[in-house]
């Protein structure tokens, strides 16, 4: 007890460390953003270049729109269309800026049992992996990459139930350390895969698809819903997204010799 | 010393518990000065009647008064367990206690309690936690306690079952001294020959009643109810 | 086992060159748990010791709600205090959302039934024993619980370091409040989770030995410090 009560007080000193001189704010970005590690090399740049130390909540799509709607963050980054046009039209964010994108594949056991690799599209590898009733982990967590998956799955008429199509509810990382773990097909977005540490068994069967094309946009919040936004800051934030060297270091970004996105922002 | 506090007055007091009587009735006096014993057999409400008259049991009927309202005598009154309770604490800790209850500082407590442990013959044990002590140190620790705040009355349920010879010649020189100077002691014994050395009065309870009340002469001279005689008489066989 | 040893290593390697990012989201988490540990335990330890000294009413119902609140799932708590802070919540003015502050809330919340409910276990033996010379002495129900509390500190130390065992590791709620912003919110519970998802097992496993060595450290510090091993013979 006498401890606890006398490290108190460093307890407390360690939190007011913590408040930053710079200006802060905050962006709900996807797990697939975050975990490809892009994210480590923009933020410093962006803090030299603009003073803005940019806090990144790393969540599924859902609950990074969801904390932007709620008003807890001041900008948006996600890629699912559909549900940022939702979220827009429900009058959460000022406008969407597409910045860049990156593609989805298809990873499975290197055997390939249900055939996906000499698919002639995307569609038609997932159909195979249905018809082999080979085992398929989902994310199933209502994420941008779980929505992209849904639609391809329809565009191959296929209604994903039964043994085989394992819905987990986690994040890309957990996803692939399930499917690795099963030996089992999974659709991931490809900056997750490339720096993805266990791949154990699954190698890449399947890419090049434009439906597999994930495109990233900005979103920033309302700030005539919630006018504590940092909507200043926000707009300094998109300015340097779409910038020239935004650009240089987006397309310039690699891991294992290729690269992960494609800056694709068009001037105003 | 006067006991302002004193006589103690029971009126028809009875307890029950789970239904059945335990205790009662009884009425008696108690008065200022001496030392009164409770004997009698095991089971006989002893240990009930000392415990009713500290306030430590509730009534199921009759009453019990103070010379002032209750309230009033609680610091003023005092009670040494059969198996002594001890704080997890130090022995002058321990003894110090009550003052420190009463809002006196820790050191000008705790030189009192030294002062009082020396005098029960505690004082080399001052700083030992009072868990590991001996039965005997135990009890003398409780006694010490009790005198703390110099209560007008002074109750002991059986304070030496279990000592030896010598710790219970010491409590008893305690007893006398505490007596000497104004403490009402009224306490239990299954022990005649403790009852013969200490008491001026003598309570005998049979069956949860005070059945003979008599100076301690008179009783061990002439017991007049059947159950004090077999009682003595049961004692004093080998 | 590869994993392991890896771990080990990366572990060792890390705490001997005091990586700064180590350092930081371990500061951090003492920070945090440590709190929650002492406002669970200012709250815990005196509610336990009432409810096991007196007899009111509720008691019953109070107990029961203390064992129930143990098994709440941190997850739910996380979310409720989120709700509660969120900037469309009733308390987001104080933007206290994915602040340290956030998650010592939350865990204290988690923790405080803890605390309260083994409290309450430890000081009931105590008041059966000590209950007749209290009232014979005639202490104020704050006395009693004073004495209780300081001659049954070895036990609810124990409550205490239960109560910051459970914090320490807990990911659940903090990942919700906290977000586990990188230099701002990220505890080794959160960056576990994070380096996990990652695929990045060697590295986890480092964090996860490090808060092991952690959690040991501190309670051999809390009972060498309160010299509690000296006073177990009591």
């Amino acid at each position: 007890m006498k401890l606890v009560k006398a490290l108190l007080p460093i307890a407390l000193a360690a939190f007011t460390a913590t408040a930053g001189l710079a200006e802060t704010m905050k962006m709900s970005v996807t797990t697939s953003f975050a975990n490809s590690g892009l994210a480590e090399v923009l933020l410093p740049e962006i803090e030299k270049d603009t003073g803005i130390t940019v806090e990144l909540l790393v969540v599924g799509t859902g609950q990074a729109l969801e904390l932007g709607a709620n008003g807890d963050v001041d900008t948006v980054l996600v890629h699912s269309r559909a549900a940022e046009e939702k979220w827009l039209a429900e009058g959460n964010g000022t406008h969407r800026r597409e910045i860049m994108y990156n593609d989805f594949i298809v990873v499975g056991p290197a055997a390939d049992p249900a055939g996906a690799h000499s698919a002639a599209t995307a569609a038609d590898a997932f159909a195979a992996i249905a018809t082999a009733q080979a085992p398929f982990v989902s994310r199933g967590d209502d994420s941008g990459t779980h929505k992209a998956e849904l639609k391809l799955w329809k565009a191959a008429g296929v209604e994903p139930t039964g043994d085989w199509y394992k819905a987990v509810g986690q994040g890309m990382g957990a996803a692939l350390n399930t499917a690795a773990g099963l030996d089992a097909y999974i659709f991931s977005d490809r900056a997750t895969w490339l720096s993805f540490e266990n791949k154990a068994g699954l190698e890449l069967l399947f890419e090049g698809d434009p439906a597999l094309f994930n495109q990233y946009a900005y979103l920033p919040v309302s700030p005539t819903k919630y006018p504590h936004v940092k909507a200043a800051a926000a707009e300094q934030l998109e300015a340097w997204l779409t910038s020239d060297k935004a650009k240089e270091l987006i397309n310039g970004y690699q891991i294992a010799g290729q690269q992960l996105f494609n800056f694709n922002a068009t001037s105003e | 010393m006067v006991a302002a506090i004193l006589p103690l007055v029971l009126d028809e007091i009875v307890l029950r518990r789970q239904g059945r009587r335990i205790l009662g009735p009884v009425s008696l006096n108690v008065e200022a000065g001496g030392i009164t014993i409770l004997m009698g057999p095991n089971g006989s409400g002893k240990t009930s009647l000392l415990r009713a008259m500290h306030g430590l049991e509730r009534l199921s009927a009759g009453s019990l008064h103070w010379r002032v309202p209750e309230i009033e005598t609680r610091a003023r009154q005092a009670f040494v367990f059969q198996s002594p309770i001890v704080l997890r604490r130090s022995v002058v800790d321990n003894i110090a206690y009550p003052l420190i209850l009463d809002g006196m500082s820790r050191k000008a407590a705790r030189a009192l309690a030294a002062a009082r442990a020396e005098e029960v013959g505690l004082g080399e044990l001052l700083g030992r936690p009072a868990q590991v002590i001996s039965g005997g140190e135990k009890q003398k620790l409780a006694l010490a306690r009790a005198l703390m705040r110099e209560p007008e009355v002074l109750f002991l349920d059986e304070p030496c079952a279990n000592l030896d010879p010598r710790a219970m010649r010491d409590i008893e020189t305690i007893l006398r001294k505490a007596a000497d100077a104004g403490t009402k002691i009224v306490m239990s014994t299954h022990d005649s020959g403790q009852a013969r050395r200490l008491a001026q009065d003598i309570l005998f309870l049979c069956d949860g009643r005070v059945i003979e009340a008599a100076p301690s002469d008179a009783f061990f001279a002439l017991p007049k109810t059947p159950e004090a005689r077999a009682h003595i008489n049961g004692d004093l066989l080998p | 086992m590869n994993d392991i040893l890896l771990g080990l290593a990366e572990a060792a390697r890390r705490v001997v060159t005091l990586d700064p990012d180590l350092v930081e989201i371990t500061r951090l988490s003492m920070a945090v748990t440590l709190s929650a540990t002492a406002i669970a335990s200012l709250i815990g330890l005196p509610l336990g010791a009432w409810i096991a000294v007196h007899r009111f009413r509720a008691r019953r119902l109070v107990i029961a709600i203390l064992n129930a609140l143990m098994g709440l799932p941190p997850v739910v708590v996380g979310l409720f205090v989120y709700v509660l802070f969120s900037r469309s919540g009733p308390l987001g003015v104080l933007g206290l959302l994915f602040t340290p502050t956030a998650m010592v809330i939350a865990q204290v919340i988690i923790i405080t039934p803890i605390v309260a409910s083994i409290a309450h276990q430890a000081v009931r033996d105590l008041w059966a024993d000590y209950h007749d010379l209290l009232i014979s002495l005639h202490a104020s129900r704050w006395q009693r619980i004073g004495a209780l509390l300081w001659d049954g500190r070895r036990a609810l130390m124990t409550a205490s370091l239960a109560g910051f065992g459970r914090a320490i590791g807990e990911v659940g709620a903090i990942m919700i409040v906290g977000g586990n912003i990188d230099h701002s919110t990220r505890v080794l519970t959160t960056a576990i989770a994070l380096e996990t998802g990652k695929g990045n097992f060697d590295l986890a496993l480092a964090l996860g030995f490090v808060l092991i060595a952690l959690a040991v450290l501190v309670n051999l510090a809390i009972h060498y410090g309160t010299r509690t091993e000296r006073s177990s013979r009591w």
